[in-house]
């Protein structure tokens, strides 16, 4: 059966129940911080992230260190053909010399191209906006790879030891950010790049639901102004920058 | 009408084996980079995450395209109603299915999970142009072996102009199918256009007369005769007129770019900038692959067996530096994440990505035409293939030598 | 010859039999470290423990569902060897019965065979 038909009666049907089991006017908050791990993905939210490039600077790297800690990324010593999920892109603007730098992954698009291009269908768009490559579909084409303008996709090079349990990757599959899906899933309410910047105190990541007006990420978007990278593609995605 | 007879290759023993042999060690040579990459993983090639489509799809797509356009011939007589073709009809759907195998071949060793094959033919996300070709794919084995049949069946040959003209619409979408699987990319900026798929439709027609020449000639050789002088002059016409359309293709599409500004960056760095690239694209594509082929068929050469084999040989070899330019070339270009920006980083945003090609590549590259002439030579010994003569009905007389006796 | 080459083939399926009795075949060695039952009875697990895999891996891919009893991670948490922490190996959980029954795994590619450190089989 084709996924996308399955999820979106999943989602409905469970949006429905949830709606006619609770009183109504009461503030549906259990969506927006954590869904139930029983109950699938649903379409009522949508997961992204705001970055402030202000507040980046040019050499911090905090959060690609935590995004490869968490998510078990390890160099080979080969740069060329080592997965980078996220990386800091360094700006120079050619005519003033002004210099910025910005964290660019996958940016979960709306849209995705990556989706579109998958022969197998295992590069997919959850129900709640997550983009992200199913494993066990995958066969190594790197059609995905060809046709993301951010980007963001890493094909695996090598035998592969020492996953994370919650991040399995393999040789010869494709991979890219997953917003740290298996966090997400369990209720722990942020991504590990998210959570290391602000730890660090520079505050330049926000993640949050996108659908959800009174969620921080909401809010923070009607306040900076902000855009899309290359919203001339028109993929929508959830993931916004401010500052560049 | 003369009745057309064919027959199958008369080399025997050592003439016959030797030649497979070496076949052999080629695609043995080819199996050897299958396994090397299958088991130490891609880091072992020149790929890395910059370049993810490398000399294997060079080979690959040029083996596909020229495998569609090597229908022609059969095509040209079933369809066109030229008489004269149909000798060499048969050969040309065993030519179209054998290289076509050898390129799939080549893709199918490529892929990261070559394993998961059953999952490709399985899992189908229709929107894919990927997936869509690969039904065109399995389809023209079908259809082209159907075409076969119906050739080279006496009592199905009149039906054979019906399945003939299915073959010839089967092989156009698929082509079309092939340049779009790069036309539909809005991420690289050498792709992003619809004249990809057009492009390589006028591309097969070229590469696959020029395959199909290059098989012919040396397929009567190998029979210890030459293939007929009126047939080799036409087919030779045939080729500088596609060439000449393929030249045409890739001016207006370079033109087009050059003439959106935000384009100048991957023009320049084609045409001009681009190191390799640059070399491959003039010195390759258009100068081997296109003026010098058709400067010697429209010469007194291209009368010649030699100068006609000289020219096809030369249009095969620009056709494979197009498709290093296509596929690595637009790759190598970055992806513009932030327009008006110079971008640097640790995963090579802003600069142009580098690429040398590795041995297991090149191999796993002749491994697949080394299929696909491993599968023309056992189909030329085992099924009548080869024409007795090419004077069906339109020549005034025979020019080839009479039939050896087996 | 015919009785011949019948003769050949009985004794070659025999062979296969008396090599089994005598103990030269390896058998698995399911060893079960921590006490108590698997999710499903031991019957159920034997015969479908794959079809509960395939089913589970697209709940949790496709739909983020996350939960026992059938994730894979709860399954190597509480099989992993006490020895080596893992599932594979020589005494390995799925690779003792797998190499018996000559099942190639394809899981161990992208699945890490190792059991979490800690909170091995508690309830989350």
């Amino acid at each position: 059966m084709n996924p996308a038909t399955r999820r979106g009666f999943i989602g409905t049907a469970a949006a429905a129940l949830a709606g006619v089991a609770l009183a109504p006017g009461v503030r549906l908050i259990e969506f927006a911080a954590a869904r139930a791990p029983a109950e699938p993905a649903s379409a009522k939210l949508r997961w992204g992230l705001l970055i402030d490039t202000t507040k980046c600077a040019a050499g911090c790297n905090d959060c690609v260190k935590a995004c490869n800690e968490e998510n078990g990324l390890k160099s080979t010593g080969r740069p060329r053909t080592d997965a980078q999920w996220i990386r800091k892109i360094d700006l120079k603007e050619p005519k003033t010399g002004r210099q910025h730098s910005a964290p660019v992954m996958c940016q979960h698009c709306a849209h995705p191209p990556c989706v579109d291009v998958c022969p197998t269908g295992a590069s997919f768009k959850r129900a709640d906006g997550i983009v992200l490559v199913d494993r066990h579909t995958c066969i190594g084409c790197r059609y995905c790879v060809m046709a993301c303008p951010y980007k963001a996709r890493s094909f695996v090079h090598e035998n592969l030891t020492d996953q994370k349990p919650d991040v399995p990757r393999g040789k010869g599959c494709v991979e890219g950010c997953t917003l740290c899906v298996h966090r997400i899933d369990r209720g722990q309410g942020t991504t590990a790049c998210a959570e290391a910047c602000a730890k660090a105190g520079h505050e330049a990541i926000t993640f949050g639901d996108l659908n959800d007006p009174a969620s921080a990420i909401a809010r923070r978007l009607r306040e900076l102004p902000n855009r899309a990278l290359r919203a001339d593609l028109r993929l929508d995605p959830g993931v916004r920058y401010a500052g560049v | 009408m003369a009745t057309i007879v064919q027959r199958e290759l008369s080399a025997t023993a050592w003439r016959y084996y030797a030649p497979l042999a070496a076949i052999g060690a080629l695609l043995a040579a080819g199996f050897a980079a299958f396994i090397t990459m299958e088991v130490n993983g891609h880091h072992v090639t020149g790929m890395d995450n910059q370049i993810v489509w490398g000399l294997p799809h060079v080979f690959a797509v040029f083996l596909i395209v020229a495998a569609s356009g090597a229908l022609n011939v059969a095509s040209v007589a079933s369809v066109f109603g030229k008489l004269e073709y149909k000798p060499l009809a048969p050969l040309s759907g065993v030519v179209a299915i054998a290289v076509m195998a050898g390129g799939l071949a080549i893709l199918a060793a490529d892929l990261g999970r070559p394993d998961r094959l059953v999952v490709a033919m399985t899992h189908f996300n229709f929107k894919s142009i990927f997936a869509l070709n690969m039904f065109l794919y399995s389809g023209f084995f079908a259809i082209v072996g159907v075409y076969l049949w119906f050739m080279m069946e006496r009592r199905m040959q009149a039906l054979s102009g019906a399945v003939g003209l299915a073959a010839f619409l089967w092989r156009l979408i698929l082509t079309t199918g092939t340049g779009s699987i790069f036309g539909f990319l809005v991420a690289r900026e050498a792709y992003d256009s619809a004249l990809l798929g057009p492009s390589f439709v006028v591309y097969s027609f070229a590469y696959g007369t020029a395959v199909f020449l290059l098989v012919a000639l040396a397929a009567s050789r190998w029979d210890g005769r030459a293939l007929d002088e009126a047939m080799t002059r036409r087919l030779g016409r045939l080729l500088a007129l596609f060439t000449a359309a393929a030249l045409y293709m890739t001016v207006v599409f370079h033109l087009t770019k050059l003439y959106v500004t935000r384009y100048h960056g991957i023009e320049a760095f084609i045409l001009a900038e681009g190191g390799v690239h640059t070399l491959l694209f003039w010195a390759g594509q258009i100068g081997l692959g296109g003026v010098l082929p058709i400067a010697i068929l429209y010469s007194r050469a291209g009368g010649s067996r030699t100068g006609v084999l000289a020219a096809a040989a030369l249009v095969a070899l620009g056709g494979l530096a197009q498709m290093y330019v296509t596929i690595i070339g637009a790759q190598a270009w970055p992806q513009p994440i932030f327009p008006g920006w110079q971008e640097s980083s640790s995963f090579f945003d802003g600069e142009i990505h580098r690429y040398a090609p590795s041995l297991p590549e090149f191999f796993l590259g002749l491994g697949g035409v080394a299929l696909a002439a491993a599968l023309i030579a056992v189909a030329v010994k085992v099924l009548p293939l080869l024409p007795e003569s090419c004077t069906a009905s339109s020549s005034p007389q025979p020019t080839s030598p009479p039939a050896r006796p087996r | 010859m015919r009785t011949a080459g019948l003769l050949v083939a009985l004794l070659a399926a025999l062979a296969a039999g008396w090599a089994f009795a005598a103990g030269r075949t390896a058998k698995p060695a399911v060893v079960i470290e921590k006490p108590g039952n698997c999710v499903e009875a031991t019957e159920v697990m034997r015969r479908d423990h794959m079809k509960l895999l395939l089913h589970q891996r697209d709940r949790t891919t496709r739909e983020g569902i996350r939960t026992r009893p059938h994730s894979l991670t709860g399954c190597i948490d509480c099989h992993a060897s006490a020895k080596t922490g893992s599932v594979l190996g020589e005494q390995g959980f799925c690779q003792s019965c797998h190499a018996y029954a000559g099942v190639t795994l394809d899981c161990w590619e992208c699945h890490t065979p190792k059991a979490r450190a800690q909170t091995a089989g508690a309830a989350q």
